[in-house]
């Protein structure tokens, strides 16, 4: 019996996954810049303006992705950081760590971007119901995660201890998500489902799910462009790393 | 056609200040990410290449 | 069952030969409790508005004061290890001594809280609400606080990252704890405030001493 089975395993070597980021990351940055012109585009040429909220709802085409993707790249990460956790495998807690800083930006603009929103429709920067307290928890969270790698010297305990934190604050996402529907608050509920018709016009969902995939490909490449720079950081002593950007041995 | 005119566009029918403020943050933070993960880049790449240097110093010697 | 029984004896027994650490945190609840009229003002209308909100701020303040305390003593001294070491289920002494961290943090705030209520003119059936609302939060603070402090054993700037870690996820007790009082006050039903405190207190019961076993491994190694 002869048949081959898939390696999986073959590109968690931080040495063999490396040469494939060359290739990854301008093709992310493309990918960015093609869905942010249709997007933009779409967004303000194509979007008509509101009945009730007028040009101002336009924030949407920015908040509801930065939301969207705070909340996945929180559950990337905590996949990661799992991952290494069952298998031992460095990049898997390379790659939680290259996440971190992404999610926390895109945590941050959500906020910053509801508070904006909020101002002139519903007369708050802020107001304490569920979805942005939540939504604020897992900023809190993201800064706790990061906070606690950096303060933790060994790098490999950096990565389990980080790991652990992330898998315990994984419990907020669903929160974030469902508390519109569990609780009854000032943010609105959910326009966009899995199962029903949208409620909104169909030129503005399409400029939110092209932002949607803009911010998505924004933070893949990103996401790669520093776990590029942690292997080289934490594989400093091996030879590949020296040979690749140093001089020839 | 949404907007008539350069200035309406910037007006965004008056809420210009808070959909400005939001795409500006986005803009700002999206561009400064790239920029300091480029300047990590450049560090550790300099570190990695002294290092390559040492070791070929020790190895053929002066 | 014994070691978990035989962990809290322990654990209880060496509180009781240096009582000065664990009254501190004891002292610090009151003093905080304190702080609210002398910050606010002391009108009484106020002051039995932000009663339930107040205890709820210091008893979390003052047991994550005490979190530092569940693991460092044991750490330094070598203890810790050795309990890893040990054939018993590192799960019932973790799951052991958080117990005994709440007998001695967590408990002593839930009798004291009604004194504390009393100066703030709360009235007997919100002090009941207060009272059984912290009984219930307590341990679920004491859980959450220990992977805390599992995870930070032995890192520079400890006391600060813990409390960086713990309050995010103590938010949610916050919440549902004072919303329950708060609720009462109004009239409101209490009943989901407490079912989802006791949802919390049953998942955190259960998997942080599994998070903090695992936290205490990573940090021994």
């Amino acid at each position: 019996m002869n048949f081959r089975l898939l390696n999986w395993f073959k590109y968690a070597s931080p040495g063999t996954f490396y040469p494939l980021l060359d290739k990854m990351i301008p093709l992310f940055w493309i990918l960015t810049a093609i869905f942010a012109g249709l997007g933009l585009w779409v967004s303000f040429f194509v979007a008509p303006t509101d009945a009730v909220q007028g040009d101002g709802y336009r924030i949407i085409f920015i908040h509801v992705p930065a939301s969207w993707m705070s909340m996945f790249i929180y559950i990337v990460m905590a996949c990661w950081a799992g991952l290494g956790l069952i298998f031992n495998t460095r990049l898997s807690g390379m790659m939680a760590q290259a996440l971190a800083p992404t999610g926390a930006l895109m945590a941050f603009l959500s906020l910053w971007t509801g508070a904006f929103w909020g101002k002139p429709m519903w007369g708050t920067w802020w107001i304490w119901d569920a979805r942005l307290t939540s939504e604020l928890i897992l900023f809190f969270l993201y800064l706790g995660f990061i906070a606690l790698q950096a303060s933790i010297d060994d790098p490999r305990r950096a990565d389990k201890a980080g790991a652990i934190l992330a898998l315990v604050g994984v419990v907020n996402i669903p929160i974030i998500y469902f508390s519109v529907t569990w609780w009854n608050t000032l943010h609105q509920g959910a326009s966009v489902s899995v199962n029903t018709a949208p409620s909104m016009a169909h030129t503005m969902l399409w400029g939110m799910l092209l932002m949607a995939l803009c911010f998505w490909m924004y933070s893949i490449a990103v996401a790669l462009m520093r776990v590029r720079v942690i292997i080289l950081e934490r594989e400093s002593h091996t030879e590949w790393a020296k040979s690749r950007v140093g001089v020839a041995i | 056609m949404n907007w008539h005119s350069c200035a309406e566009f910037f007006a965004m029918g008056g809420y210009g200040f808070y959909v400005w403020s939001s795409f500006g943050m986005a803009v700002v933070l999206l561009s400064i990410e790239p920029i300091l993960i480029k300047g990590r880049y450049a560090n550790i790449r300099n570190q990695l290449k002294r290092e390559a240097q040492a070791d070929q110093f020790e190895r053929d010697g002066l | 069952m014994n070691p978990l029984f035989g962990m809290i004896r322990r654990d209880l027994l060496l509180v009781m030969r240096r009582k000065s650490e664990t009254l501190t945190a004891l002292f610090f609840f009151i003093v905080v409790m304190s702080l609210f009229p002398l910050g606010i003002g002391a009108d009484p209308v106020l002051l039995r508005k932000i009663a339930p909100g107040a205890i709820w701020v210091a008893a979390l303040l003052s047991s994550m004061l005490g979190l530092q305390r569940m693991f460092a003593a044991d750490h330094t001294d070598g203890t810790l290890e050795q309990m890893v070491l040990s054939p018993t289920p590192l799960y019932l002494l973790i799951s052991g001594k958080i117990i005994s961290h709440w007998i001695v943090s967590g408990l002593p705030l839930v009798l004291l809280a009604p004194l504390m209520a009393i100066q703030f003119d709360v009235d007997v059936g919100a002090l009941k609400i207060v009272v059984l609302a912290l009984l219930l939060g307590t341990p679920i603070l004491s859980l959450i606080g220990a992977i805390g402090a599992a995870l930070t054993l032995g890192v520079r700037g400890g006391g600060v990252l813990l409390s960086l870690l713990v309050l995010p996820l103590y938010i949610p007790v916050l919440i549902f704890g004072s919303g329950a009082v708060y609720a009462y006050s109004s009239g409101l039903d209490v009943s989901g405030h407490f079912s989802l405190l006791g949802a919390l207190l049953i998942m955190s019961g259960i998997f942080s001493p599994l998070a903090t076993t695992a936290a205490i491994r990573v940090a021994i190694e």
